[in-house]
């Protein structure tokens, strides 16, 4: 038994990011449902998020909210699953977090930056 | 009991068995987003390569089967989000006698969402 | 008759059938009862008051951890057949006996040791703590205070199987109960204790503890209790 403050900021932290997620979880399952419609293309998406600051900030609050919650899901999972501890166990979820921040931002980056 | 009592098909199953399924179905459709996300991801950056390049990455998306995964992906999606509202409820409001209740919302929310996913795709 | 298997052995081991003849009220305990007196003399079990005050004789009955003493064979034998083991989680000593130590050296972890507000001197001094049977707190504790230690909830929980060094529902519930009693002084060092890697925050919330608890307590209730006691703890910067 150890770290009791760290431990429960990570929960508090993980509730967190989920409640935080809601707005854009109930936006992103609305705004699937409509585009799918129409069929996916490049031109359609690109269209839509090309230069719109609303829209990758959306985006990027979303993957950053995403990354932290998922980070600490996994987290649980590797301590129970794998049995894994202490740094290994942090170092692990720290990299994962850090690996969906960077292809998440890079992934809102593209969408924003490239025209059809 | 028999069978289809014990795996909660049929009769009022127990709040044990509704809270473990509950439990393991936000374990797994969390751990199905968090495979799922670097793939959308790397998707989506493909149009750095420009916009044919978005698009032949997104072809791949089109056969049947990756469909039905989608669609699978979306239940599971809005599966985590009302489990886990289901699950902050109890935490934090201490609604453990509606535990049952909230699971049956959160999985008629899952299967709405996909549905109306699948609909609107295929 | 009945075909009773019995878990022989300690971590290695194998179940034994035994035909025990069936009688009227008959419970669980009286039928391993009757195959150590009658049967075979070796058969290692544990067992105390016999009406469930104790909470000694818990025992996996037919795959769920009970109290045989207050389990009719009737109510779980419909087919005639009982299988009998000793719980889960803990180490086995032998037959249907486990060690308890692991689950009472958690209760100790998680600070379940009454420590006084005020040093006796000053109780005596000043004489019973008033505590309002329906504020809020009592009515906390009140709803955890009835435990009895058997284990049934520990070995029926799996979060205990896939985090070993997890607390436990009754050691957290015990916890709770003491976080609530107005005349305990442990306050912040008792959520440390409870707050760590294997600590309430580490419950998924799968309800066992409270849908097994022979006393009917909501072990589940108090460990969401702790949660939001340290939660709040740390947003105050006092865990």
């Amino acid at each position: 038994m150890t770290h009791p403050s760290r431990e429960t900021w990570l929960w508090l932290i993980h509730r967190g990011s989920a409640v935080a997620m809601l707005p854009f979880v109930a936006g992103h399952l609305i705004l699937m449902m409509l585009t799918v419609r129409s069929g996916l293309s490049a031109a359609d998406i690109l269209g839509r998020t090309q230069g719109s600051v609303s829209l990758v900030a959306y985006y990027g609050f979303f993957v950053l909210f995403v990354s932290v919650h998922a980070a600490l899901g996994l987290r649980t999972e590797l301590a129970e699953k794998l049995g894994w501890r202490g740094n290994r166990l942090d170092l692990a979820a720290a990299t994962m977090g850090l690996l969906l921040l960077a292809t998440g931002g890079r992934a809102v980056w593209a969408v924003y930056s490239v025209s059809a | 009991m028999g069978r289809l009592q014990r795996f909660g098909l049929i009769g009022a199953p127990s709040a044990q068995l509704v809270a473990q399924r509950a439990a393991r179905l936000q374990r797994h459709s969390g751990l199905a987003l968090a495979v799922f996300l670097p793939l959308h991801f790397w998707l989506l950056a493909q149009s750095l390569k420009g916009s044919g390049a978005l698009d032949y990455a997104l072809a791949w998306t089109r056969p049947a089967p990756v469909r039905l995964a989608e669609v699978v992906l979306v239940s599971a999606l809005a599966f985590h989000v009302a489990g886990g509202i289901r699950l902050m409820l109890i935490e934090f409001f201490a609604c453990h006698e509606f535990q049952k209740n909230l699971f049956v919302i959160s999985c008629g929310f899952a299967t709405a969402a996909g549905l109306l996913f699948a609909l609107n795709d295929f | 008759m009945l075909d009773v298997a019995v878990w022989r052995g300690t971590t290695e081991g194998s179940f034994e059938h035994f035909d025990v003849p069936r009688s009227d009220s008959q419970t669980v305990l009286d039928v391993v009862t009757y195959i150590q007196r009658h049967l075979d003399t070796t058969l290692a079990y544990r067992f105390s008051c016999r009406v469930g005050v104790c909470g000694s004789c818990a025992m996996k009955v037919n795959g769920v951890a009970r109290w045989t003493c207050r389990t009719h064979v009737s109510s779980v034998a419909g087919d005639g057949h009982l299988e009998i083991a000793p719980l889960d989680h803990l180490p086995r000593l032998r037959d249907l006996v486990c060690d308890m130590t692991p689950f009472f050296e958690k209760w100790t972890r998680a600070g379940g040791a009454f420590v006084p507000f005020e040093p006796p001197e000053t109780t005596v001094k000043r004489g019973f703590a008033a505590i309002d049977p329906l504020s809020q707190k009592r009515l906390e504790a009140e709803a955890g205070i009835e435990c009895i230690g058997c284990g049934v909830c520990y070995s029926e929980c799996d979060t205990v199987g896939r985090l070993p060094e997890y607390l436990g529902p009754a050691a957290l519930n015990r916890a709770w109960t003491l976080t609530n009693d107005e005349r305990d002084g442990r306050g912040a060092s008792r959520l440390r204790a409870v707050a760590g890697d294997a600590g309430c925050h580490s419950c998924h919330t799968q309800m066992s503890c409270s849908e097994r608890c022979p006393k009917r307590l909501t072990p589940a209730a108090s460990i969401a209790g702790l949660k939001r006691a340290s939660a709040l703890a740390a947003l105050r910067g006092k865990l």
